[in-house]
């Protein structure tokens, strides 16, 4: 799960990161009236959307002047952001970050991930911030710092200072980078989190080290022990096709092509996508009806992939195995008939009861059809599109 | 011969009294040598009583105790999961198959920490089980598809692998052990491990390995087998087409910071000269191919 920039502040500064002073704000008058709050003389008025790039998409502006903030917040609210991780139709702006401004003498990075090989969090840290780190990594790797975590003993006061002496914190604010790291990690480890990132973290004239910015993402298997951060959840930035799919326990994800797919299991259900690719076609979607697909919840697949309105045809491929073919048949045809299915079908089962499961697409009278293997299918979609176009 | 499990292993079953567990032990326990490898059930709450015959224990080192059991299978919901594993590695087990998908990846940090240096091996979590063919079935998976035979098949997905299986068993290609490591990031046994066991294993002659997006495990173990394996291994990477930054289904099934491509591994796969297809309704015949 993701949250905005400015929640993610609020949740630092329980943990003690330094963060400039701000307010989270839903409309132009609260963004006046917090930069009169906050006072100072300038202003950083910030979009709050989940993807990164803002900046360079004309998400984030400084004001000098509450008239300033005004104007900025105006236009910034309800415009369309385009950044390189929005797509082309950009995220609208519903929310503002009006921050006080920041004296900044050094940009640096600071992020954590979950290191899959040695399964632990590694602290990853450069001297090149404000840049797009994945683009330093993959011109500059060697500024780019590592430190993996023990997850009993945390991140220790040596590994904490030879990183900020690495990446070129002054040796004044030692210190400080030390306290900092090591509260991203307490508040990374105790979120559950599977990303921190500070992009940038600065050293400011005053040599104070402050995270002027942060991110963070949440593993949602551990959600269940976070009501606070499931309360951060805003909707508005996700897909509504996937929040839909998942009030009804199914895994989808929206893609760009005009082929639905329903299949049963993650792996399978990317191996079906990238067959329909290999024969020419383009997936609509990612589905994963799960285990245990009953007729209700084939239903609703066919609803969320029908209300897509680029799909021009639909590939269900099942293999069954604790899940029957037959039982998956009646369902399909069930769902076909509520929807009145008017888009080509193509059905592939195999496994238990695959003859049963064939015999009711048979006698359902419904245009179904079928296929023998998944190559064969994704093959028998395309050419269905092809015949209708 | 197989790897990890054959017909004189003795299994028991933590989380037996829920309805997943209820299911999945009858179903194994209806396959092949299962009624004389299920032997004990755990269940704090329910010990001295019994499923279907097979007798319930307070704890793991008590049902190893009794029934001399090695092996442990878990159906525990996600919240308790962890420590689930972590009782059956006290308790000083040679393997457990933890089925639970949904375990939070704090959990499995700390687990995998505290296994360090113990000899229990972890498969999983969130992964189908492993079966070693007309002999033991310990997971989900449905057991008629498959066939005994010489061909070893390592996978990080379900259903994906029984496709790989059904059309192996059609070709008349039967396996030693299938083994699903499973979907989570941070896991048991990798690619590489079992790519290992395969290549000590005089049954087994040849290799499927099916991965998909995210992590480098695929890499890793392809860069061993080039130096090592003395069998040829076939493989497909699923999730060609997924978008980066999405979790495909899986947890561990996503692309971050451009790294973890199907691209990237099907790459260094063919590079460390296993074969590869793009089509994975060709994994069957790819592998039949190059057993000639």
């Amino acid at each position: 799960m993701k949250i905005h920039e400015y929640q993610g502040k609020e949740i630092f500064r329980k943990f003690g990161i330094p963060t400039p002073k701000g307010v989270g704000c839903f409309s132009v008058e609260e963004a006046v009236a917090a930069a009169k709050k906050l006072g100072g003389n300038a202003w950083v008025v910030k979009a709050q959307i989940h993807a990164g790039g803002r900046g360079k998409g004309g998400g984030v502006k400084v004001a000098k002047s509450p008239d300033q903030v005004r104007q900025l917040a105006s236009s910034i609210l309800g415009m369309q952001l385009k950044t390189h991780q929005t797509g082309p139709q950009g995220q609208k702006v519903r929310r503002l970050l009006v921050e006080e401004g920041a004296d900044i003498r050094k940009e640096l990075y600071a992020g954590m991930v979950v290191d899959r090989a040695s399964q632990k969090v590694v602290l990853m840290a450069s001297s090149e911030g404000g840049m797009d780190i994945e683009e330093v990594a993959a011109k500059t790797p060697e500024k780019i710092h590592k430190v993996l975590i023990d997850p009993v003993q945390g991140l220790t006061d040596a590994d904490a200072d030879g990183i900020s002496r690495r990446i070129g914190v002054p040796e004044g604010p030692v210190a400080q980078g030390r306290a900092l790291f090591k509260a991203l990690y307490k508040c990374f480890w105790e979120t559950d989190a599977s990303l921190a990132e500070i992009n940038p973290l600065i050293i400011t004239n005053q040599n104070q080290v402050v995270a002027l910015d942060a991110k963070l993402n949440f593993d949602d298997n551990a959600l269940f022990r976070h009501p606070e951060i499931v309360a951060m959840r805003d909707l508005d930035e996700e897909d509504p096709l996937e929040i839909e799919a998942s009030k009804h326990d199914l895994s989808y994800i929206s893609l760009d092509g005009e082929i639905g797919c329903m299949v049963n299991g993650a792996g399978l259900a990317m191996a079906t996508m990238d067959t329909i690719k290999l024969f020419g076609g383009a997936p609509a979607n990612f589905l994963d009806v799960g285990g245990g697909a009953t007729t209700e919840k084939v239903t609703a697949a066919f609803k969320i992939m029908l209300s897509n309105p680029r799909v021009k045809a639909i590939l269900v491929n099942i293999f069954g195995g604790i899940m029957k073919c037959d039982t998956i048949a009646a369902g399909v045809v069930a769902a076909a008939r509520e929807v009145k299915l008017a888009v080509p079908l193509v059905v592939r089962m195999k496994g238990t009861n695959e003859d049963l499961g064939k015999k009711i697409l048979e006698d359902s009278g419904l245009p179904i059809i079928s296929a023998d293997n998944m190559a064969d299918a994704a093959k028998q979609v395309v050419a269905a599109i092809q015949r209708k176009s | 011969m197989s790897i990890l499990i054959d017909r004189n292993t003795r299994v028991m079953t933590q989380g037996i009294t829920g309805k997943t567990g209820q299911f999945h032990t009858q179903t194994s326990r209806a396959y092949a040598n299962g009624r004389a490898c299920f032997v004990a059930g755990v269940n704090p709450k329910k010990a001295g009583e019994s499923f279907e015959g097979i007798p319930i224990y307070g704890s793991v080192s008590e049902a190893k105790k009794i029934t001399a059991a090695t092996v442990s299978v878990i159906y525990v919901p996600p919240p308790f999961a962890a420590a689930a594993i972590e009782e059956a590695v006290d308790a000083g087990l040679d393997l457990v198959i933890c089925i639970t998908e949904g375990i939070p990846v704090r959990d499995m940090i700390l687990t995998k920490h505290r296994m360090r240096g113990k000899k229990t091996l972890l498969v999983g979590p969130n992964c189908p089980g492993v079966i070693t063919p007309e002999e033991v079935k310990i997971g989900i998976m449905p057991g008629h598809i498959h066939k005994k035979g010489p061909v070893g098949v390592v996978s990080r997905s379900g259903t994906l692998t029984y496709e790989a299986v059904g059309q192996l068993s059609e070709l008349g290609l039967g396996q030693s052990t299938c083994v699903g490591i499973g979907g989570d990031p941070v896991n048991g046994l990798k690619h590489i491990d079992v790519l290992r066991m395969f290549n000590d294993d005089p049954a087994t002659e040849a290799v499927v390995m099916v991965g998909e997006i995210g992590g480098s495990d695929e890499e890793t173990a392809a860069r061993w087998a080039k130096e090592h394996m003395k069998k040829p291994v076939v493989g497909f990477i699923a999730g060609v087409t997924a978008p980066p930054g999405k979790r495909m289904g899986h947890a561990g099934a996503i692309i971050s910071g451009g790294k973890g491509t199907a691209q990237e591994k099907l790459a260094v796969m063919e590079a460390c000269g296993i074969k590869v297809t793009r089509n994975p309704a060709e994994m069957g015949r790819t592998l039949k191919s190059i057993l000639g």
